[in-house]
């Protein structure tokens, strides 16, 4: 399973490398949602920097939506579904790879945007261990339930479309606590929300959907 | 040693639809069959069934000694599925594509090198996106892939389909290789002659049933079981 992982997580990104989808398209679109906030509460500077986090993870989300549609579209080529099933390799692994190739994009994303987040929202990083591990985690459940959600929509005419349907509500817990997170980085530890339990949450939300992932992908693999 | 392929009254439904409407069919290890019918006999459902893509709803259906419906997995990597799509990624190279599908199917990277010198694909053409290839390369790319993989059940949908006559003529001596190392090929192909001159024997199908099966030249009406016990020509007929 580890090795197919491996396999596919590989040949996603080195698609990723030749077509740069998400380079061009994916990361402007990030950038632009975080300057069109900007724009929208620039003249209260300080709800720009008390909102950052929810901004920073919404803007997260939205990417996360086009890289789960862009990562499905890969195996929507020709036939290519067809010769995945065909390929012997282990459908858990085919999960985990592709779930790892869009957490992988959207980690180098997330860095990024926190960038931008400074530069542009004038926030002071801070609880960078934190907001590290907030990273990984919510990352982790965001590609899981995405690749899950993108193979369930993959079989449909509608699933451009149907995808952020289904994802979005799927995903709401990721962004709230991702948010309060980060925020409690962000401010410091005095600000008194109980992020270890949301942190509890991102880890559970994470761990269900790749475990959800690992099971139910075969089956879902096999209807799409 | 067990059948290639042993199917008795296989039926395949495509929604309500028959594609398959109890077919009997048995190919021996080794041999080359070409199948033969009309548009919409059901030629490609029966390639896809035996590659474990479409399900065989009733009816019993063995493939390498495996049944179909209880070891799907297992069947499928042991065929080889060349469709009348590619199946190989645009945006990847030919080489990177290759390198993928051997090691996918746990092959060394060099069967993949192989493959690609072998239908002439090594050199310039190695790094090109698939993306960008004409109709030919590409074909010629989805049929490298199918060599690198080397698998024990070859099937052919349309294999000489956009190609010109170099590239004809390397399908018909992959098919030959193929069958002297031992791996038995299904050919469905509308090029009848080249069919013929490839295969031991072909089976007609019409409306999802084996209407006639025999070796070349000599075609019989098939009955409910569909080979022809006691023909000489037919060679490894159950």
């Amino acid at each position: 399973m580890w090795r197919d992982a491996l396999l596919v997580a590989g040949k996603d990104l080195r698609i990723e490398g030749r077509s740069r989808v998400a380079l061009n398209q994916v990361l402007p679109f990030a950038v632009l949602v975080l300057v069109l906030f900007a724009f929208a509460l620039d003249p209260d500077r300080g709800v720009l920097v008390r909102a950052a986090a929810g901004l920073y993870w919404v803007a997260v989300l939205f990417s996360a939506l086009l890289a789960v549609q862009r990562s499905q579209a890969i195996e929507s080529g020709e036939g290519t579904r067809d010769a995945l099933r065909l390929s012997g390799l282990d459908p858990a692994g085919v999960f985990l790879g592709k779930a790892g190739a869009v957490a992988v994009q959207l980690l180098v994303l997330e860095v990024l945007l926190g960038l931008g987040v400074v530069v542009l929202y004038g926030v002071e990083p801070a609880g960078l261990g934190l907001l590290a591990v907030t990273g990984l985690v919510a990352t982790a459940g965001l590609a899981a339930a995405g690749t899950l959600y993108g193979v369930i929509a993959a079989g449909l005419r509608v699933r451009e479309t149907l995808l952020p349907l289904l994802l979005l509500p799927v995903l709401a817990p990721v962004l709230i606590a991702a948010t309060r997170v980060s925020e409690t980085a962000l401010s410091g530890a005095s600000a008194g929300v109980p992020a270890g339990s949301w942190l509890v949450l991102l880890v559970t939300f994470a761990v269900l959907y790749l475990g959800f992932g690992v099971v139910a992908f075969g089956p879902l693999l096999e209807d799409g | 040693m067990d059948p290639a392929v042993r199917l008795r009254s296989a039926v395949c439904l495509l929604g309500r639809f028959p594609a398959l409407a109890g077919l009997d069919l048995d190919v021996s290890r080794g041999e080359v069959v070409a199948v033969e019918g009309p548009n919409g006999a059901g030629k490609t459902t029966l390639l896809r069934a035996l590659a474990g893509l479409v399900p065989v709803h009733e009816g019993e259906a063995e493939v390498l000694g495996l049944d179909l419906r209880r070891s799907r997995r297992r069947v499928r990597a042991r065929v080889a599925l060349l469709g009348s799509t590619g199946g190989l990624y645009d945006d990847l190279s030919v080489a990177d594509n290759l390198r993928f599908w051997a090691r996918a199917a746990g092959r060394p990277q060099s069967a993949a090198d192989e493959a690609l010198a072998q239908l002439g694909l090594d050199g310039r053409l190695a790094d090109v996106a698939v993306g960008r290839l004409s109709t030919g390369q590409r074909r010629r790319t989805a049929l490298a892939a199918l060599v690198a993989r080397n698998s024990e059940l070859w099937l052919l949908d349309e294999p000489h389909a956009g190609l010109d006559a170099a590239g004809r003529d390397l399908v018909d001596s992959l098919v030959v290789g193929a069958s002297r190392r031992g791996a038995t090929v299904l050919l469905v192909s509308h090029e009848l002659d080249r069919a013929a001159a490839l295969a031991s024997r072909r089976v007609t199908i019409t409306g999802g049933r084996a209407t006639a099966s025999g070796a070349l030249g000599r075609m019989h009406p098939a009955g409910p079981v569909d080979v022809l016990p006691g023909e000489p020509e037919v060679a490894g007929v159950a």
